[in-house]
């Protein structure tokens, strides 16, 4: 009985979190269509979350890039296929590893930022003052965070991935000796129109999954500095899960739309 | 009991039940606050005081019972329904909850901005013209970390002051104050009902403060409302809960 027990209960936790995700997510469209968008805020959050993210994402997206480019080349190399190396980074780095590895990435640096700043808020009645002052909290708070968010994270995408080919091109032909015009013909080849878009709306989504998850555990942060680090570090692995999980569904779903290969 | 005098009904709480962790903090609490009057609502630490407060704002839903303001429901309404209620009312919280991560201006500003005042020069003047008021003209470039805990209440005010609301909520507004700093928060809590006629509720346990600025005095005991009466009265009562108040008897051995 117990364990039927324990899943029921972990089954209606669950239920009601993402119903908590959604009602955050309802509010937050209903507040930008009662026009309450702050252009100024979504222009520093831009900054914050997308400038700022640069670093950290162009770091990952080179060293992903360099080593997934090093590992292919070393099975290839034994079937003669070293050519091969091209596409195969750039589809999977379209496709997978950008968007994934980037919204990892994004979700630790710009979630936790997110969570603590609103939980931190919270618990020290900021939230109420800015109720107290007829200013809903979703409209000051998580609407410029998500816009800034569908802006930034296609971009930040799209830096992780091209930063990735570049590395991946530059150590196999000139460490690791491919020809250059091979590859690059091969690359270009094989890489699509739809492996970009898969990578973007990818960014996209998970851009959105890391707003509401984040914002959600801070706007619910209780019990002083204790509430606001565990409200952190759930935003982080919440979020990072989330991503992990989404992703198999956006996969799932988007071969439908831009299926790999030709 | 002096109703009659007084022209309307602001506020009007019937029966108000609150439950916080499994405890019940209100248990059927009922008050009414005229026009341009100060109510000072006495009770001892944890007797939910402030939880009463905040429902007047909707900041708390009830779990029972009607908070009336101007005549009009506000119990269940929903967040954005509440917007209109609370942009004639202000709030003074107990620490002041001043946005962190804004210089002191920037506090005083923000429910001008909020309200769509683009004009920075009036920002600027209206800023200058509120902190004056809290006696805090020149520290606008501050931060809060940087502020006293009565700079910080003070900043408070002049933020909760600046678009000249109606009603004033004050949630201890001279705890862990200096008793000249004290002082002069109820001066200005007087000064604001006297220029601006404005109607102020006072959460305290203060009793110097309650006899320089209540018009009425309700003492919230045991999650009811105790007493209701003037300061006379108040000073007057023979009650031994009343007397217990006013005079800070704990009855323990020391």
């Amino acid at each position: 009985m117990a364990p039927a027990r324990y899943v029921g209960e972990l089954i209606f936790s669950l239920a009601r979190y993402l119903g908590d995700l959604a009602l955050l997510a309802a509010e937050t469209i209903r507040g930008i269509f009662h026009g309450q968008v702050r252009p100024r805020l979504v222009v520093q959050q831009i900054y914050e979350v997308g400038f700022r993210s640069q670093l950290v994402v162009l770091i990952t997206g080179a060293f992903t890039g360099a080593v997934f480019a090093t590992q292919t080349y070393f099975q290839f190399h034994r079937l003669q296929m070293d050519t091969a190396v091209g596409p195969v980074v750039s589809v999977s780095m379209f496709r997978e590893l950008g968007p994934v590895l980037c919204g990892l990435m994004v979700a630790g640096r710009v979630g936790a930022a997110m969570s603590a700043e609103i939980g931190t808020m919270k618990v020290t009645e900021q939230l109420d003052a800015l109720r107290a002052l007829a200013v809903h909290p979703v409209d000051y708070l998580v609407i410029p965070r998500f816009l800034a968010m569908l802006v930034s994270m296609p971009l930040l995408v799209a830096e992780c991935i091209g930063v990735g080919i570049l590395a991946a091109y530059l150590l196999t032909t000139q460490v690791l000796g491919v020809s250059e015009a091979y590859y690059l013909h091969n690359m270009l080849h094989f890489t699509g129109g739809r492996d970009v878009a898969m990578g973007l709306i990818k960014g996209m989504v998970f851009g959105v999954v890391i707003v509401f998850v984040s914002c959600h555990q801070g706007l619910v942060a209780r019990e002083g500095a204790v509430g606001v680090g565990r409200a952190t570090t759930e935003a982080v692995v919440n979020g990072s899960l989330c991503i992990l999980v989404v992703n198999f569904f956006l996969t799932m779903t988007l071969n439908i739309f831009f299926p790999a290969g030709k | 009991m002096t109703e009659h005098a007084h022209p309307r009904e602001i506020i009007a709480v019937e029966n108000l039940v609150q439950t916080i962790g499994g405890q019940e903090i209100l248990r059927g609490f009922s008050l009414k606050v005229y026009e341009g009057e100060t109510l000072v609502l006495l009770g001892r630490s944890g007797g939910g005081k402030s939880v009463f407060l905040r429902h007047l704002i909707g900041l708390m839903q009830p779990v029972s019972g009607t908070v009336k303001v101007d005549n009009r429901s506000i119990s269940g309404l929903r967040e954005r329904e509440l917007a209109d209620v609370r942009r004639g009312m202000g709030m003074l919280f107990q620490n002041g909850a001043l946005f962190d991560s804004m210089s002191v201006a920037d506090n005083v500003a923000f429910p001008l901005r909020e309200r769509g005042e683009t004009n920075e020069a009036i920002v600027t003047s209206k800023v200058a013209e509120a902190l004056q008021m809290v006696d805090l003209h020149g520290h606008q470039a501050k931060m809060p970390v940087n502020l006293s805990g009565g700079m910080r209440k003070r900043v408070a005010l002049a933020r909760a002051l600046i678009n000249q609301p109606r009603c004033m909520l004050y949630d201890e507004p001279t705890a862990g104050l200096d008793p000249i700093v004290a002082d002069s928060i109820d001066v200005l809590i007087r000064r604001l009902q006297r220029k601006l006629g404005v109607t102020s509720i006072v959460v305290t346990h203060d009793m110097k403060s309650t006899f320089a600025i209540a018009d009425h005095v309700a003492l919230l005991h045991e999650g009811r409302c105790y007493f209701y009466g003037t300061c006379d009265q108040l000073r007057a009562s023979t009650d031994p809960v009343i007397r217990d108040f006013v005079e800070g008897r704990s009855h323990e051995q020391p």
